[in-house]
């Protein structure tokens, strides 16, 4: 059981230090730390949206599917009662037009809320504090069965009502 | 009548056990710390309570890993959602799992040995002799042992969630054969650092402090014979685990509701 002091001390410091590797490796592998720590040349733009879904902060932001950054928070205008959603864009020497559009997609039938940047055609791209205007909210899977419900149920009402209304 | 006395005497007897426990932590926490002579004796804890506990929490925490993982992969090839086992695997293991389990095994095995150790100096009266000397045996034994305990925890269950994690990466990845990539990126777009890695950290903290505190008193509190050690090393494991359980819940209520 006794151990020469020297053996002592020098387990301890393994033992600590492989603490810190694995309070590391929790940060880094397994929380994704370190993409919102190294990108520093990051930026932040707004969008507001009519209704954002089940979007949560820290959601994906990608181009054509490539992840480019993140949403960084969620808040609700008072005055026009939209969600202002805050997006943290990663590199900014890539120019993205600021007429881009953004959307909110669902991945997959089970998977989480993400945001799409459509690239639009402008000269002018997007910057710190800019603000994207065009979006499309998020499609609730409710809204559509209940519209589909509705065209199917009144459809015949619409086919006699449409004519006589372009007449 | 007789049952309204004995309610009373065991009512009466748990508020005084309380209040010698916190009475003895106040005056371990309460000595003056002195770093440069208590540093070897802390040393020489961390090295007993927890280098030599790494061999379990290592070895059981690859296997909690793995079977959450199989657990996991088996349940949710029914909603075919398998990619979402990495986001399994680390929430449970960082949130949960990671510091209840290293506590409880840290309550068998560091907890344990503490109580019966101080219990078996004091039964052979080494604690007297050692104020009969002039040395505080708060100061020289239950300080660095408790200090060694409180530090060791989160670190056991910093290293256990890692290789559990690893482990789930093991079975998920290398045996059921689960894209990698999808394994570390859906963990990593779901696991916060604050929310899941500190608050499971602060829970093993907060264990760490209660199991030490409950075998440092049991053992320094125990009937100085044979029986007396075994019954204070055996109240040290079941208080210990009944502890961290109940605990682990208010704790977690607390975390959940938006701190």
């Amino acid at each position: 059981m006794q151990q020469p002091q020297r053996w002592i001390e020098i387990t301890v410091g393994f033992f600590l230090l492989i603490g810190i590797l694995a309070l590391l490796m929790l940060g880094l592998q397994v929380s994704g730390l370190s993409t919102s720590l190294t990108s520093k040349n990051s930026y932040e733009v707004t969008a507001n949206f009519d209704n954002i879904g089940d979007l949560r902060p820290r959601a994906p932001v990608t181009i054509s599917g490539v992840h480019i950054g993140e949403v960084k928070s969620i808040s609700l205008n008072p005055v026009s009662f939209k969600a202002i959603v805050t997006l943290t864009l990663n590199d900014n020497k890539m120019l993205i037009p600021d007429d881009s559009a953004a959307s909110i997609y669902t991945a997959g039938i089970l998977g989480s809320n993400y945001i799409e940047l459509t690239p639009g055609f402008d000269d002018t791209s997007l910057h710190q504090g800019s603000m994207i205007t065009s979006t499309h909210s998020a499609l609730i899977l409710e809204n559509l069965i209940g519209q589909l419900v509705y065209k199917i149920g009144g459809g015949s009402d619409n086919a006699s009502k449409k004519p006589t209304k372009a007449n | 009548m007789n049952f309204l006395q004995a309610l009373g005497t065991w009512a009466l007897n748990v508020c005084e056990q309380l209040g010698r426990a916190s009475c003895f932590l106040f005056a371990t926490l309460g000595r003056r710390p002195r770093f440069i002579r208590t540093f070897p004796l802390l040393i020489q804890q961390l090295y007993a309570i927890g280098v030599l506990s790494l061999l379990i929490i290592i070895v059981s925490g690859l296997f909690i890993g793995m079977v959450v993982s199989l657990q996991g992969y088996n349940t949710l090839e029914k909603f075919s959602a398998t990619q979402q086992l990495g986001q399994l695997v680390a929430l449970s293991v960082t949130r949960e799992l990671g510091p209840v389990i290293t506590a409880l095994l840290f309550a068998g095995r560091a907890g344990s040995a503490l109580t019966a150790e101080i219990a078996l100096m004091k039964a052979t009266e080494q604690l007297a002799s050692m104020e009969m000397m002039g040395v505080d045996p708060l100061w020289r034994i239950i300080s660095p042992r408790f200090w060694a305990g409180v530090i060791s925890m989160p670190v056991l269950a910093a290293i256990f969630s890692a290789v559990a994690i690893y482990g789930g990466y093991l079975v998920g990845v290398k045996w059921l054969g689960l894209d990698a990539g999808a394994f570390w990126s859906n963990m990593q777009s779901t696991v916060d650092f604050h929310g899941d890695v500190i608050n499971g950290l602060i829970k093993s903290l907060i264990f760490g402090f209660v199991i030490t505190w409950i075998s440092v008193y049991q053992g320094y509190d125990a009937v100085p014979t044979a029986e007396g050690i075994a019954r204070a090393t055996t109240r040290t494991v079941v208080y210990g685990s009944l502890a961290v359980l109940s605990l682990d819940f208010i704790l977690t209520a607390v975390m959940l509701g938006g701190w």
